[in-house]
């Protein structure tokens, strides 16, 4: 086996000097019932060759964004991630790392992830942000708990244009919680989430771009947040719009949630991917998650530490700020890399990119008979009404090999007024001819 | 070396000149010291936009973003991974964190586009062999672990924690039983388990550990009443030792008509040799990184599937995988489920193919071949070194990691500290110090299936001179540690009392967080 590198001769030597007459003498706590008392019904060890066979022949199965004309997004974007990203992050010393317990020995990972902070901070517009969490949608209910910390008020309103899933995540870590207020989503309208906000808030969370691809007013939101007591927290599945759109820190955000997953990280069907999230500099001791600081060594050399860790579980156990005992480590590095091959230049124009290709595809749908795009406002993802059931439309587009979006009824199940909505993103690798291909099915299956 | 306003010495000063660099390991600048807003490495069009459709939400404030083209980049990333240690380039032993082998065919197949190119809301008719792969991972990990079904989702082992204790809430109050609010934890438990019951708000009580490290049944039952909803038991312990009486503390929880929550962190010492349900678990996370090979990435990402019971499978989460007409399908949602989603689309994917490759390799008789060759090696380490170490709990054999206390550190003046940074000097990561807690000075050491004879016999020989280096009074060499390492030993009260999370343009005002 080709993983393990003791011979049985070996083995033999080292049960001699553990002084055992086998290796079941090591298992000897283990009740006699339970061990080894059983013939698992499980393929034998495989050579390399047939391990991969076996693992393409799955991947073949499914149908590559790269294959066709694609404009799936709702939470999730397909961008170009630079061959120089994926090559450093393969590297051994990134890679095979662990945490970065013992600083003098971790510097790379510990410099990577202050950068890494600063860049989401900028982006942000935000005083300070983490280390990464898991994903956007836990980051948001831990955002939500955040806030409840720091107001010690209860009440939150989520918007109806934050994506479904993350307004299920937050359910299900606030579960049966008569202070959670969820808003229908409405395909058209900001609804009436400012009405929502009273003296027992602790924060309201919207999405911009929201789930619809609609742009929203945060400004306006801060305002009438902050004037109750209560936070903005602002949530955004598209990270790339940053490059385009104002920095919620600079219209009043006091939390700001991420998926940072666009930015030098894979589709990979959901995961992994990485949350952001970024904040107030007085709210940085009930912020969850880890967090990476600038100190100086026993020389006077500048490095790096994780630090402000009493706020952790190792340390707090139940009165820690959360469970999470990890970060996004490598995600975190993919995004960094990638960030810092754009930078401030190339970030822009990545934006620019994708809103230009957006504006293109809503051109295009806009003039197909029996399509209606619903947005006004968008970055690079928009909502169309169309005259037959989405779910089935989309189906039949996958079968001429066009992925035409996400049925919106398939995030709302049961909710009636969506069943023709179909949510499409475009980006930097949307291509005209991509467009011109959905246009033509679309008004083929249409007509 | 030069320092600016706030104390802080500066990167530029630095390059080139510090003591702590050499000639093939020079510190490196941060990026934003070396790059510049106008440099990129991506080549895109500047497209004309016209008013765009932003609604008058487009940014007015600069970013201030530093980039580097692409040869900047490469020699940023490249000289920065030299700062770290990783488990390819030497040993790792460090307990409770599993580091062993990370075989590259995991990443090969994870990059396929088939795999890493699929979008999580694409037509489940386009992802049939993504579902089939989810399909194989859960038969794998239900096999394994004789259990009746398995939540794919969770993102990292302390979230399968989070959802595990999410279903045997949602359990208990299917039974009506909602007024259950206790949660026992071990002393010697990991902090998630306490944070994760207090998370869902249990209330915490503490079980002691017996002097031998294990978990006594009698005080499980002392600690058992009508209010408990459950217990949280990591087995094998954090102590390296499996719980002699994991079966009748499972049957008194039981009886109690409360749920077993197994923290599985140590599955890897009983793979393929114990399957938890046959020892009563309801709920168990498996760390599919440390258990089953995906790398760590310096702290992450994770994956912590949850294995369930029988009596708590009908709380499993969405999204699973079931046999629809022509095909698989995914359930995304279920009308009044008790639990949701915790988190959005399907979990860790690109963990599920690398896991399951190494499923695949090592088959069902190389995993408990590398169970039994981690546990062989812990004792090995355990027997070369117990005459010199003080072993703080010798009634039972260690399991996959071997637990040392300092009491043999008594009167050198050297500190578990200490000892860990002197490693450093000699080529090897400390191991894990400090925990568990019910250790006073614990050295935990697991040095996992996949370190040969040769490289355990030159650990010991270090460890062994180290311990005789330290009772002979040599304080120096421990005080003084590290000293070859990138930095000697950082100030971290600096660090927390005076935060500085991120750069600060120089000239810009100080900005340290409070």
């Amino acid at each position: 086996m080709r993983y393990l590198p003791h011979s049985d001769h070996e083995r033999a030597d080292m049960l001699g000097v553990i002084g055992a007459a086998d290796v079941e003498a090591l298992f000897s706590a283990v009740p006699q019932s339970a061990l080894k008392s059983f013939t698992l019904d499980l393929p034998a060890h495989s050579p390399e060759f047939l391990v991969e066979a076996h693992m393409r022949a799955l991947a073949k199965k499914n149908h590559a964004a790269g294959d066709g004309p694609f404009f799936v997004g709702a939470g999730a974007y397909r961008h170009h991630v630079p061959a120089t990203v994926d090559h450093l992050i393969q590297r051994s010393e990134w890679l095979t790392a662990y945490t970065p317990y013992q600083p003098e020995i971790s510097q790379g990972t510990l410099q990577m992830l202050f950068e890494f902070q600063t860049q989401v901070a900028k982006i942000t517009g935000m005083d300070v942000a983490n280390a990464s969490l898991y994903d956007g949608s836990t980051g948001t209910a831990e955002a939500v708990l955040m806030a409840r910390r720091i107001t010690r008020k209860s009440k939150i309103v989520l918007s109806g244009g934050l994506h479904p899933h993350y307004r299920d995540v937050v359910k299900a870590y606030l579960k049966d919680d008569a202070d959670l207020v969820c808003l229908s989503p409405s395909p058209t309208g900001q609804g009436d989430i400012l009405e929502q906000i009273d003296g027992n808030t602790a924060a309201i969370v919207i999405q911009t771009p929201d789930f619809y691809g609609h742009l929203r007013d945060l400004r306006t939101a801060a305002d009438a947040a902050h004037a109750q007591g209560a936070l903005l927290i602002v949530v955004i599945t598209e990270v790339v719009s940053l490059g385009l759109l104002e920095a919620p820190g600079a219209l009043g955000a006091d939390i700001v949630v991420a998926e940072g997953q666009s930015i030098g990280n894979a589709l990979n069907f959901g995961g992994p991917y990485l949350g952001l999230m970024a904040c107030k500099k007085e709210f940085i001791r009930q912020m969850p998650g880890r967090l990476c600081g600038e100190t100086v060594d026993a020389d006077g050399n500048r490095g790096f530490v994780l630090t402000l860790s009493t706020r952790e579980q190792h340390i707090r156990r139940e009165k820690a700020t959360s469970n999470i005992c990890t970060n996004s480590g490598l995600c975190a590095l993919a995004f960094s890399i990638h960030m810092a091959l754009l930078g401030e230049a190339g970030f822009v124009r990545l934006a620019r990119l994708n809103h230009a290709n957006a504006i293109l595809l809503a051109d295009a749908l806009a003039a197909v008979p029996g399509v209606e795009v619903l947005n006004q406002t968008f970055f690079n993802e928009m909502t169309i009404r169309v005259s037959q059931p989405a779910a089935a439309l989309v189906e039949q587009l996958a079968r001429r090999g066009i992925l035409a979006g996400v049925p919106a009824s398939r995030l709302l199940p049961g909710d009636p007024d969506v069943d023709h909505l179909i949510i499409l993103a475009a980006t930097e690798l949307t291509t005209e001819a991509d467009i011109s291909a959905l246009v033509a099915a679309l008004t083929e299956e249409l007509a | 070396m030069s320092m600016n306003t706030q104390g802080r010495p500066t990167g530029v000063g630095t390059v080139g000149t510090a003591a702590s660099g050499s000639a093939l390991l020079p510190d490196e600048p941060l990026l934003f010291e070396i790059g510049d807003t106008e440099h990129s490495g991506v080549d895109l069009p500047d497209v004309d936009i016209g008013s765009g459709r932003l609604g008058g939400f487009a940014r007015k404030s600069a970013l201030d973003l530093a980039g580097l083209t692409e040869p900047e980049a490469m020699r940023h990333y490249v000289r920065l991974s030299r700062l770290n240690h990783s488990i390819d380039s030497g040993m790792y032993p460090l307990g409770s964190c599993t580091m062993k082998h990370n075989p590259r065919l995991n990443e090969k197949m994870a990059r396929l586009p088939g795999f890493s190119d699929i979008h999580p809301l694409q037509p489940v008719s386009t992802v049939q062999g993504a579902l089939e792969l989810m399909n194989q991972l859960s038969h794998w990990l239900m096999t394994l672990t004789n259990t009746a079904a398995v939540a794919l989702s969770p993102k990292a082992g302390a979230h399968g924690e989070l959802l595990g204790m999410m279903a045997i809430k949602a359990a208990q109050e299917a039974k009506g039983e909602a007024h259950r609010s206790v949660v026992l934890v071990p002393e010697s438990a990991h902090g998630t388990n306490p944070a994760t019951a207090a998370f869902l708000g249990y209330t915490v009580r503490a079980v002691p550990a017996r002097d031998d490290g294990t978990v006594d049944v009698a005080a499980v039952k002392a600690a058992l009443s009508p209010d408990v909803a459950a217990i949280m038991l990591t087995n094998p312990n954090t102590c390296g030792l499996f719980e002699p009486q994991v079966i009748e503390i499972a049957q008194a929880v039981h009886e109690a008509g409360a749920f077993f929550y197994c923290d599985g962190a140590n599955f890897n010492a009983i793979m393929g040799v114990v399957r938890p349900g046959d020892l009563g678990i309801d709920a168990m996370h498996i760390n599919l990184h440390k258990t089953f090979s995906t790398p760590h990435g310096g702290g992450g990402p994770g994956a912590g599937p949850v294995v369930l019971s029988e009596a708590l499978a009908p709380f499993a989460p969405v999204p699973f995988v079931r046999k629809g007409e022509g095909g698989l399908d995914m359930v995304e949602h279920i009308e009044g489920q008790a639990l949701g989603r915790v988190t959005a689309f399907h979990g860790q994917m690109g963990m599920y193919v690398r896991a399951l490759t190494y499923m695949l390799s090592h088959g069902a008789d190389g995993l408990a071949q590398a169970a039994e060759d981690a546990v062989l090696n812990a004792n090995y380490v355990k027997a070369r070194l117990q005459h010199l170490f003080s072993v703080p709990f010798p009634d039972y054999p260690t399991m996959h990691e071997a637990l040392f206390d300092d009491s043999f550190l008594k009167g050198t003046g050297v500190t578990t500290l200490d000892f860990a940074k002197a490693m450093i000097d000699e080529g090897f990561h400390p191991m894990t110090m400090y925990f568990p807690l019910v250790v006073h000075g614990a050295m935990l050491i697991e040095p996992t299936e996949s370190e040969s004879k040769q490289t355990l016999d030159r650990f010991c020989d270090v460890m062994a001179e180290l311990a005789n280096d330290a009772k002979a009074g040599n304080g120096e060499r421990f005080s003084a540690a590290p000293m070859k390492a990138p930095r000697r030993r950082l100030d971290e009260t600096r660090a927390a009392r005076q935060p500085i999370l991120k750069w600060e343009r120089p000239g810009d005002l100080p900005q340290a967080a409070e």
